[in-house]
């Protein structure tokens, strides 16, 4: 169906779109990490482990789709995708928590094994078509074919915007997000009050896994919607920048994903109104304006507040 | 007796540092044996083959050797300033910078004075370029307080974007169809390989920059600085240790390493610069730094065996009929191997201080 | 020494054991080194052993060989190579376009022994294969890109290229057609001759039809980015475009995206139809399998590039089954199929020529003058950098 064009209008919505597809990753994998850095430990591995969740996701809606049927074969994948991530969490978890063993190191260490892994597996999935998760149309009360396809939402998108409050509740109010804190902010003070230092960290690594293949999940499920070896863009290491970026808030982590997200379609956005000189500058985009607003709002004093304790630091 | 205990305890740790990492390989071999076998192939062929592709003949060598000079580079953008306790990991925008730089200047200077004055320059060029992309990480670091790690990640994306606007509009060379680049630089300025192979000179600079760095961070006071202060950051401003001061410079000699990286890559390899010259050897590098736990001699080592690996990867896909991620369930399986192994030093009943009566 | 276990190795005798072993080791490879005469036999031994039971041809992909387009369709045709008795192949896929493709032609030179090389993206040529054809003048190298010059480049060096722009002309013909709006999208990865050459080809086809129809170009920036490649699919949507094609290596983003938008779509590469069943109008495919064949069955007979057998220069559109066009697709009306279908008659006797005057670029710059025309071989096609009147975009980053 052919749609009146909306000339400049096209810009700020196919922001708006982007936001609300794009960002979902982001959030997932943010919300992930914030657990995993509230604990006191930095898991870059997560690229891998967004591949590894896309694939498996893909794969596992792929190959389901005829015992459970195209509705629920999809959601069995976002199932399969988080176990995915946990697993790689896993070996991550133990490996970090060695003596000695740095976190960067094994981080990067775990993008090469996941991205491995994950292409390796995902071979014969790359060409069939895999049933992909149902959308909210909250667009349908609009007659403009553009506006409906923007506000295809999808239950996913909504599961992270309430994770986020969710996880901000849990590490305030609970116990558990008081020994995850306790462990990231004073690992002595944790040894005093007898928890396992390992045990949390590892859930907490784990935890952060589970929801990164779930971000994995996003793409293959939702937007773009296949698999391919070149899915992400760079999701897992951004999602990284964007904790840090984000304060450690998860309530923050869900408005930087939402940045990010609508960033990523600037660039094509202007393109198609015409703006096409610059388009790698517009590309990198979310870069700029992260570091950008990081220059900003940092200082010396300010920066580490709100950073777990024991970030970065070897172990005791 | 004492000096049999004294004797024991000098070579104990060179021992145990070259020990470690080799059981750690074999253990690899071993898991990677066993993913092949049950991915279908035959585990000992494919021993044959990666050894056949890597350090079987001297052309193998010579292949592995081209993969490990620019990594023995880029480490040190990580490894440098990782003594002074920053994570840095923004080698890939470095060595990018690093390339436009020299291209620049090899282009802008073609053969207007001598080839070795303009080979100079395009390494000096390069070299600061890297650099000063660096220490604006490492100023953002000290002066506002920005994570270095973030910021040099960004730095990366920013400086490719950069290079890819540059080699599509101002510098693009219509003449050279095959992807948007800048013109090709002269013959006469370009680095030759070493006589007698096909590896650049490049493997020299590296060896050299490398051990450079070692006499820099272990014997010199600036070295000592560095490391008393990434020790302890508090203690060493207390002390009164110039630590800002310190930052940038490492910053700088750090990123003028992957700059390096970046000249020897264009004026080698390319011989013009465009989207080619992104090709990982920065993110490599920074897990060649961290294995080589930041020791600038056993970079070269581990960048030679990471070069190793990756030679050995075509020879996987096209022998035994293993798709192409399998060199990266590879090395995935190697380093975490290795990194493991670093827990186990001090621990080993061989190694340990035996008080003999 | 009370404590001393069963097979207790003192660490002096653990240390001149790894010494001995390194010594033997560096021994070994020092003496392997020498003699650079016995490794040349080697490879020559291999080479002939080769020769005398099979062609080795080695092919080299910059993606994953089934990515439902352009490695796919090279694929395809190697399998059909591999077919021709006598031949073997052995397969590298992604390798990236950059010196890591010379150590891989290298390796499969020296350590397979392949006589026949395809490196098979179009960045893979220059300066890497041409580097690799200058030191093995005996290997052939094929390369898919109408690049090869004679006289600038060696003998063993052959070009091929499939005018694919001609499929792409027609299938303009047929979107020419089916667009209400008249206005058509391209997602592009990046501006260079073939890739433009499309972009001029389906927006020629369709100006055939109705003049004021104009083509948005969106680049991507690269050949595979499935995210933007989604993005630019759909922001091209909310401006009224309602019919898209792509060159990437894989349309297969951009088909599934414009089939969710519900807008028509024109394949590449490969045949999508079964991505996009209701939209999927026609694509511009390769035809590799049947060039393939022939040439795997001229390397068995013995001839070479070398010896002036082949041609160093093997070009072709649609007559010459270098290319096709995919069924049409269900939505396609009668008129539609019988214009393209006309057209493509006229391409394949020769009679349409896709460039003639008058003609001018999307700046206004005069390219062709009345009675003036670029033929199919034309060699001022191979360095295009211009886009054509009607299309919307810069080829500048």
């Amino acid at each position: 169906m052919a749609a009146e064009s909306l000339g400049w209008w096209g810009v700020p919505l196919g922001i708006l779109a982007g936001t609300l597809r794009g960002s979902a990753p982001f959030l997932f994998v943010s919300l992930g990490e914030c657990i995993t850095e509230k604990s006191g430990k930095i898991n870059l591995g997560l690229e891998g482990t967004l591949l590894m969740g896309a694939m498996s996701a893909y794969g596992v809606s792929y190959l389901t789709q005829d015992v459970v049927g195209a509705f629920w074969a999809p959601w069995l994948g976002v199932l399969a995708a988080g176990i995915a991530g946990m697993l790689l969490g896993a070996i991550h978890g133990w490996l970090s928590q060695q003596p000695r063993v740095n976190d960067v190191a094994t981080g990067i260490a775990m993008i090469i094994l996941g991205s491995g892994l994950a292409f390796f597996l995902g071979k014969p999935f790359i060409q069939p078509q895999a049933p992909q998760l149902f959308t909210f149309d909250w667009g349908s009360w609009s007659s403009t074919p553009q506006l409906q396809a923007a506000l295809k939402v999808s239950p996913l998108f909504l599961l992270g915007v309430a994770i986020a409050p969710l996880l901000q509740w849990f590490f305030r109010a609970t116990r558990w997000g008081l020994y995850v804190r306790a462990v990231g902010d004073s690992p002595q003070a944790a040894l005093a009050m007898g928890i396992s230092i390992f045990k949390v960290r590892m859930a907490s690594i784990m935890a952060g896994s589970f929801l990164a293949g779930i971000g994995g999940a996003c793409l293959s499920l939702y937007y773009p919607g296949v698999w391919t070896e070149r899915i992400s863009s760079g999701q897992g290491l951004m999602a990284v920048a964007l904790v840090i970026f984000a304060r450690w808030n998860p309530i923050q982590c869900l408005w930087a994903s939402m940045l990010f997200g609508g960033a990523q379609a600037i660039g094509p956005a202007f393109q198609s109104v015409g703006v096409d000189s610059y388009y790698y500058l517009f590309n990198a985009a979310p870069y700029i304006l992260t570091l950008v607003i990081m220059i900003v709002t940092c200082s010396p004093q300010q920066t580490l507040a709100g950073s777990p304790g024991a970030l970065g630091k070897e172990d005791v | 007796m004492v000096n049999a205990v004294a004797r024991r305890s000098q070579w104990q740790r060179p021992l145990e540092a070259v020990f470690l990492p080799v059981a750690a390989l074999l253990v690899a071999l071993l898991i990677f044996g066993l993913f092949c076998a049950l991915a279908g192939a035959d585990p000992i062929a494919v021993y044959g083959s990666i050894y056949k592709a890597a350090f079987g003949r001297w052309s193998a060598w010579q292949n592995t050797l081209i993969r490990a000079s620019p990594l023995m580079l880029t480490a040190l953008c990580t490894a440098l300033p990782a003594r002074l306790g920053l994570v840095i990991i923004g080698n890939e925008g470095a060595l990018v910078m690093g390339g436009l730089a020299a291209t620049t200047v090899g282009l802008g200077l073609g053969t207007a004075v001598s080839p070795m004055v303009v080979k100079l320059a395009m390494m000096l060029a390069g070299m600061a370029a890297g650099g000063l992309w660096i220490m604006l990480a490492g100023a953002l670091r000290h002066y506002r307080g920005v994570n270095e790690t973030i910021s040099s990640l960004l730095l990366n994306y920013i400086a490719i974007a950069l290079l890819n606007h540059l080699v599509e509009g101002p510098m693009r060379d219509a003449s050279f169809v095959t992807k948007p680049s800048s013109a090709q630089l002269d013959p006469a300025i370009l680095l030759g390989t070493i006589p007698g192979t096909r590896v650049h000179v490049g493997l020299i600079y590296g060896l050299i920059v490398c051990l450079l760095a070692y006499i820099l961070i272990q014997r010199t006071t600036f070295g000592f600085a560095a490391r008393t202060a990434g020790g302890n950051i508090r203690a060493a401003r207390i002390a009164g240790l110039p630590v800002g001061k310190l930052t940038l410079a490492v910053c700088f000699l750090g990123g003028s390493a992957a700059g390096l990286a970046g000249m020897v890559e264009v004026a080698a390899v390319q011989k013009r610069i465009n989207e080619s010259l992104v090709s990982n050897y920065g993110y490599a590098g920074i897990l060649v730094a961290f294995v080589s736990r930041h020791n600038p001699l056993a970079t070269v080592l581990v960048a030679i065996l990471l070069g190793g690996i990756l030679a050995s990867g075509g020879i996987l896909q096209r022998a035994h009929d293993l798709p192409d991620a399998t060199v990266l369930v590879f090395q995935g399986i190697v380093f975490l191997c290795v990194l493991f192994s670093d827990s186990f030093y001090g621990k080993l009943p061989w190694f340990q201080e035996q008080v003999e009566v | 020494m009370a404590n001393r276990r069963p097979l207790y190795f003192s660490r002096r005798q653990i240390m001149r054991g790894l010494l001995a072993t390194t010594a033997f080791g560096a021994a070994t490879k020092l003496s392997a080194c020498a003699p650079a005469a016995d490794e040349t036999t080697d490879v020559a031994a291999e080479g002939t052993a080769a020769a005398d039971s099979e062609t080795i041809v080695g092919f080299i992909y910059v993606g994953p060989k089934d990515d439902f387009g352009y490695n796919q369709a090279h694929a395809e045709g190697a399998l059909a190579m591999a077919a021709v008795p006598g031949i073997k192949i052995i397969e590298e896929a992604s390798v990236p376009e950059t010196s890591a493709v010379l150590e891989t032609m290298r390796s499969m030179i020296e350590i397979d022994g392949a006589t026949v090389l395809f490196p098979t993206s179009f960045g893979y040529f220059d300066p890497y294969m041409l580097e690799l054809a200058a030191e093995f003048p005996e290997v052939q190298f094929f390369h898919a890109g109408g690049l090869y010059q004679d006289g600038v480049h060696t003998k063993n060096v052959g070009s091929y290229i499939g005018y694919n722009e001609e499929a792409q002309y027609v299938a303009g013909v047929i979107a020419g057609h089916m667009s209400k709006s008249g206005k058509l999208g391209f997602v592009a990865a990046k501006p260079i001759p073939q890739v433009l050459r499309n972009i001029n080809g389906f927006t020629l086809g369709a100006k055939s039809i109705n003049p004021a129809i104009t083509t948005q170009v969106i680049f991507t920036g690269d050949w595979a980015l499935p995210v933007k490649e989604a993005e630019a699919t759909n922001s091209m949507v909310d401006q009224g475009i309602d019919v898209i094609t792509c060159h990437v290596d894989s349309p297969k983003v951009v088909m599934e995206t414009a089939e969710k938008r519900g807008i028509f779509s024109v394949g590449y590469h490969a045949n999508q139809g079964p991505l996009a069943p209701t939209g999927y109008l026609t694509g511009a495919e390769w035809d590799w399998s049947s060039i393939y064949t022939s040439l795997g069955e001229q390397f068995v007979a013995g001839k070479t590039l070398m010896a002036g057998d082949i041609p160093n220069l093997l070009r072709g559109g649609l007559a010459d089954n270098f290319c096709k066009l995919s069924p049409y697709g269900a939505a396609v009306t009668a008129e539609a199929a019988a214009d393209a279908d006309a057209a493509k008659e006229q391409l394949i006797k020769g009679e349409l020529v896709i460039y003639e005057g008058e003609l001018s670029d999307n700046q206004g710059k005069a390219i062709l003058s009345a009675g003036e025309k670029y033929e199919q071989q034309a060699i001022e096609l191979e360095s295009m950098d211009w886009l054509v009147d009607g299309v919307k975009g810069s080829i500048d980053g």
